[in-house]
This record gives C-alpha cells, structure tokens and sequence, in this order.
C-alpha cells in the first residue's frame, strides 16, 4: 500500500507540473502572440512591436526553454519519488 | 567556374556522404531497423528529429509565406514548434516507457484491439503518403532550378539516393544520414540569411536583425518595411491576422496537436535509450528546429523588403513612391529577376507599356490609394511573385557568391530527401510489422520481417516517385489532410491511452473516426472530395466559405480534436469498460522505472 501511495503521489505531481508547464505555454504561445497581441503592439522593443515579436520568435525561445525546464524538474522528482530508470 | 559546375559538385558531394553514411550504418536486425537499435544519444535522435521534421516546405516555401502573410505568418512559426513541448510532456516519454516500435502498435495493444490499429494504420499511410508527394516534387523542383535537368529525372535520383539509405539501413541510415543532412540544410539556411542582415541591418545575426535599424536610414527596419507596404496598398506587415483572431488561435493550435500526432516524428522517440532521454530529446529537437524558425521571419521581412526595394527606388532612397523615375526600368531588371522569369516563378507585364514596372496591390480597399495609383498612370500590378522565392533566389538578391546558390540547392534537396526517408519508414513500418507481423503473419521470422520491410520500403518509394511526378489533386492538401489527421485522431486516442486509465476501445475508435469524419468533412465540403475539382459541396452547408465560425479547412483539426474527445468520452460511458490488466499497463507507463529498451512482444 505504502508503494502504492507514493507511486500516485509521484503522478499527481508530475501532472500539477505539466499543468504549470502548459499554462506559461499557452501565455506566450497564445495569449501574448495572439489573444493580446494589439494591445503589446503598442510597446516597442527596438522599432519591434512586442506583440508581433513574441509571435514570429519570442515565444519560440520560451518553448524551447520550457522542454528543458520540464525535463529537469520531472529527472527531480523521478528521483524523490525513487521512480527513476536504472 | 560556372553557376551549373558549382552546384553539382556541391550537390554531389553531399550526395556521395549520404552514401558512406549510408554504408557505415547497415541496418542487420529489425531492431535496428525500426528503432536504430534504441541506442542513439537524445542529441543526436534531436538533430535528426530536425531534419525529419524540417520539409521542403520548411526550406523553401515557409519563409515566402511568411513574406507575404506578414503577421498572420505567425501560425506556422508557432504551431510548427510549440507542438514539441506537447511531445515532451504528454507524450514521447510515456511511449517511450510502452516501449514498442510503432505508433499503431500501442493503439494495438492499449485499445487491445486490431481495429484500433487499422485505424490507426489507415491515417498514417493517407497523412504520410500526402506529405511525402510534397518532398519528392520538392526534390524535382531543386533539381530543375539549380542543377538544369528535367523534373521527372530530378525525382528518380532522388529516389536512387533514398533507396541506398533509406532500405539497407532503415532507421538506423535514415538516423545518421539526417544528421549530415541537417548540417547541411541549416547552414544553406543561415549563411544567406546572415549576409542578407549584415547588408541590410549591419547586425550579422539575422534574429537580432529583424529588430534592427534599417541601414543607410533612421528607420528600423520592420517600421520600414511596414511604411512602404502600406505605401505600396499593401495591408500592414506587423499588424494583419490570418483572417481572425479565433481562426489564427485553432489554426496554430491545429498545427501543434497535429505536429505531436504525426507518426514520423513520434517514432523517432522510439530510437533513445531512455525514458529520460525522450524529453531531453525533444528538447534538442526542437533547439535545432528553432535555429531555422526563428530565422525564417527574418528572411521573411528581409526578403520583403528587398523585393520592393528592388522594384521601385523610393523605398531606399525616400521620395514618391508614385513618381515615375521610381518604378525600375525593365531594361535595367537585375540579373536574378531574369534567371527566374525562366523558370516562370517571377512574370511581370508591362501595362501601362511605360518600359517600368510597377509592383503595388491593385486590390487594395483603400480608395484614396487606388486614386493616387491611377493618377500616377498605374494601370494594374505588373509583378507577380511566387512565394518560393523569397528563399530560393536569396542569394542572388544578395549577391553571394556561387558556392552559396549551391549550397541552397544542397540545403533543399537535403531537407526533402530527410523528411521522405522518415516518413518512407512510417510507412513501411506500419505495413511490415504492424500489418504483416502484428496480423497477418504473425510466424514471420525476423530475417523475414526484416526483407519485408525492406521491400515495402522499395515499393513505397517507387509509388512516392511516380506521385511525386504525376501529383495527384490532394497532394495540395498536406496541412489540411496530414495535420488534420493527425491532429483529429491520432494525437487525441494517444493522450486518452495515456493519461485515461478509463478508456476503452470502443470509445476510442468511435472518437477517432468521429474526429476525421468531421474533419474530413469539412475540408472536402471546401476543396472538394480528396481535392479533386468539381466535388465540392459547400451548397449543403449554406454555400458561404468558413461557414463555421469563420475557421478555414486547414485549421479544422482542432474542432475535430474536440469531437473526437467528446464522442470518445460519451462512448466509453457507455460500453463495457476497459479489462483489467490494460488498466494496469496504463499505470505502469506512468512510472519511468524498468523501461527496458524498446522491445518487440
């Protein structure tokens, strides 16, 4: 039973992280770059308006960021939890 | 030495190191056919992923898209990368730990049905045979523009290099040909792109140079080419959504889904060691794709910007874009508009016969603008461009050197080649071990699994060339039927038979062919039945075009993702739940611990 708790401990964890993972992804894949993007328009980064530039590379970055995030906070937990490959 | 001689002894010699990679890295077992023999390092499985991922349409014709879609652009460049943080946090760990060779097999088995299966065979072989039509035209068109042979001949040594590689060394020779061929695609990508933003910019670095000042003005350099596009009666560059707000929203997310659901990608997860190393692998995928998609928007704005100003003086110098001395002489047309007015990509007609030519939108809504036009003696655009260009006679614009021009016909060829050697294992995958082995013949030794493969391998690429030559109505339709599929079926059954321990076959076989068939629907309604002119039948649906909520064909997916989850819940509700040893297996893939590597059963 012990075993058994702590193995859905770890899944609910891991999902609370993916969660949190996908919400920054939706901010700036969706929210910034498109829901929004007027608004950013009106803020300039150089002569970029930071709307367009979230959307055409911006939000690239932080994709790419947040794979690498995920895959280390996940290798942690897997670890915690004990559930890590051998 | 010649333009011709430099190309194809460039193009040669990356053809002759796909060879020896080829002949280093024979495949001897299934194993290491289907899978690479589950051993390569997640950076490596990541450069590959890029070239798998990265078409002909990434290389040659996104940028020129997004040259002329301006912001709208933007779902490409986000849907064809945000759909990797999906695959590294929903999916490629956990089939990764399930641990088998091909995506039909875990439907197989999750679903524990061969009907799932089937399903899911039947979308792959329609998704993969529609994208692979685009790379073996793509490789046709490299061929006939930079290396002077015809289409078809083009298309047959394309197959011939394929063959080599991609049949005696399956996964294994595609997985290390790709990462030769993403070397090679990127730096033809790169290397214009930074000498087109040192010359227009002064910032060698083209990411920064979209965000730079123009050179030789005041101007930044999207707030220029936004000025003269508008000048010009164009809609603005950073402001112009694809049609909507809520259409670009399904659109993008649409491509994401459908990215994390098409089978060529999600098999390249099967080749890493570890569950650990399928998210780091990603990771790196998609680091390597990034380079190139955050390049292409500037190439994109760049090349945009050097086309006006090619065509019309006062975009550089200032002044009245509608002064007659503005418009460039036909006679004075620089060397490069000429070399691809051969090739039909770029036709101007001079109709106001004043000896110039003029290039503005003569569909503009702006009435003021058309006034000023006319009055200017305008009497209709005179160019018209083709969207290829924008990455195809870069270099020339830019006036590079020669070893350059060749080294982008390399770049094209390399991506199309990588792209169909991945897909070409997708489908002979799906058909030798998932069809053959899995149902059909089932005491198919390894030896002759293995030949299987490899000669459903050769037929696939025979049947690629000869679609590549005669394409047939739907190969048009490769976001639309590849990313819809993808999208509607695949990646929804996928997460249920992931992160749902409750669903069962029926629900997720009924939601799967929900999920097409109003996705499929809706695409024909508007192109027609498997695009074939003359089949369309928007009348039934009240005749208008994007009659639901304004969404376009293309970005449908997502709606049918939706049904797909809706009818696939409301089924299981309703049927015998799922046994109990599968519910089993669904929890056992949760936990990385004791993935062994990937394993035939």
């Amino acid at each position: 039973m012990v075993d058994k708790e702590r193995l859905e401990a770890y899944w609910k964890k891991n999902l609370a992280l993916i969660r949190n993972i996908l919400i920054i992804w939706f901010i700036f894949g969706y929210v910034l770059a498109i829901i929004f993007v007027e608004p950013l328009n009106n803020i300039k980064l150089g002569g970029t308006p930071l709307g367009f530039w979230f959307a055409h590379q911006g939000s690239i970055y932080v994709f790419v960021a947040l794979i690498f995030i995920y895959a280390k906070l996940i290798g942690k937990i897997d670890k915690e939890f004990d559930v890590e490959e051998d | 030495m010649s333009l011709q001689v430099t190309t194809y002894i460039i193009v040669g010699l990356t053809f002759a190191l796909y060879i020896g990679i080829a002949i280093w890295s024979r495949a001897g077992s299934t194993k290491e056919f289907y899978v690479a023999g589950g051993g390569v390092h997640p950076v490596v499985n990541g450069m590959a992923t890029g070239a798998d991922w990265m078409s002909a349409a990434s290389f040659i014709s996104m940028a020129g898209l997004i040259a002329f879609m301006g912001y709208g652009g933007a779902v490409f460049l986000l849907g064809w990368t945000g759909g990797y943080v999906l695959l590294a946090l929903l999916l490629a760990p956990y089939l990764r730990k399930f641990g088998k060779y091909t995506v039909p097999e875990f439907f197989k088995t999750r679903y524990y049905s061969d009907g799932a299966a089937i399903v899911a065979v039947i979308c792959l072989l329609i998704a993969s045979t529609t994208y692979i039509i685009g790379q073996m035209t793509g490789v046709g068109v490299a061929f006939s523009r930079f290396l002077g042979v015809s289409n078809n001949l083009g298309v047959l040594i394309g197959m011939a290099i394929v063959f080599v590689y991609a049949v005696f060394g399956g996964m294994k020779g595609i997985t290390y040909t790709q990462v030769a061929q993403y070397c090679v695609l990127i730096l033809a990508y790169t290397i214009p792109a930074i000498f087109i933003s040192l010359h227009l910019t002064g910032n060698p670095i083209p990411q920064f140079g979209l965000s730079s000042g123009f050179e030789g003005s005041d101007m930044y350099l999207l707030e220029k080419l936004d000025h003269i596009v508008k000048d010009l009666g164009f809609a603005s560059y950073v402001n112009t959504p694809r049609l909507s707000k809520l259409n670009m929203f399904v659109y993008t997310m649409s491509l994401m889904i459908g990215t994390a659901g098409l089978p060529h990608v999600i098999i390249r997860f099967f080749t890493v060691p570890k569950v650990r190393d399928a998210r780091s692998s990603a990771g790196w995928a998609l680091v390597f794709i990034a380079i190139l998609y955050t390049t292409a928007p500037s190439v994109a704005a760049m090349a945009r910007l050097n086309l006006h100003a090619t065509v019309n003086k006062a975009v550089v110098k200032g002044g009245d874009v509608f002064a007659p001395e503005s418009s460039i002489l036909i006679d004075e047309r620089p060397n490069w508009m000429k070399r691809w007015e051969v090739t039909g990509l770029l036709k101007f007609t001079d109709k106001n016969g004043d000896g110039r030519i003029q290039y503005y939108n003569d569909k503009s809504k702006d009435k003021d603008f058309l006034a000023k036009a006319e009055a200017a003696g305008w009497k209709g655009n005179e160019l018209s461009v083709n969207n290829d260009i924008m990455v195809l006679a870069n270099p020339e614009i830019a006036k590079l050197p020669n070893w350059v021009i060749g080294l982008v016909a390399a770049g094209g060829l390399a991506a199309a080649l990588s792209t169909a050697a991945g897909l070409l294992l997708a489908i002979s995958s799906a058909i030798s071990h998932d069809l053959l082995k899995n149902m059909f013949m089932k005491d198919l030794s390894e030896k002759g699994e293995l030949m299987a493969g490899r000669i459903v391998m050769a037929c696939a690429i025979v049947v690629a060339g000869y679609l590549g030559m005669n394409p047939p109505d739907f190969a048009a339709g490769t976001v639309a039927i590849a990313f819809g599929l993808a999208a509607s079926s695949i990646f929804p059954a996928l997460m249920m038979g992931i992160f749902s321990k409750t669903m069962n076959r029926q629900g997720a076989i009924a939601g799967m062919i929900a999920g097409i068939g109003v996705t499929m629907l809706y695409v024909f309604a508007h192109k027609g039945i498997f695009f074939i002119k003359g089949t369309e039948f928007l009348g039934l649906f009240g005749g208008k075009p994007n009659f639901f909520l304004g969404i376009e064909p293309n970005a449908f997916g997502t709606i049918g993702a939706i049904v797909n989850f809706i009818v696939a819940f409301a089924v299981k509700n309703m049927t015998t739940p799922v046994p109990h040893d599968i519910a089993e297996m669904v929890e056992s893939v949760r936990y990385p611990k004791g993935a062994g590597a990937a394993v035939d059963h």
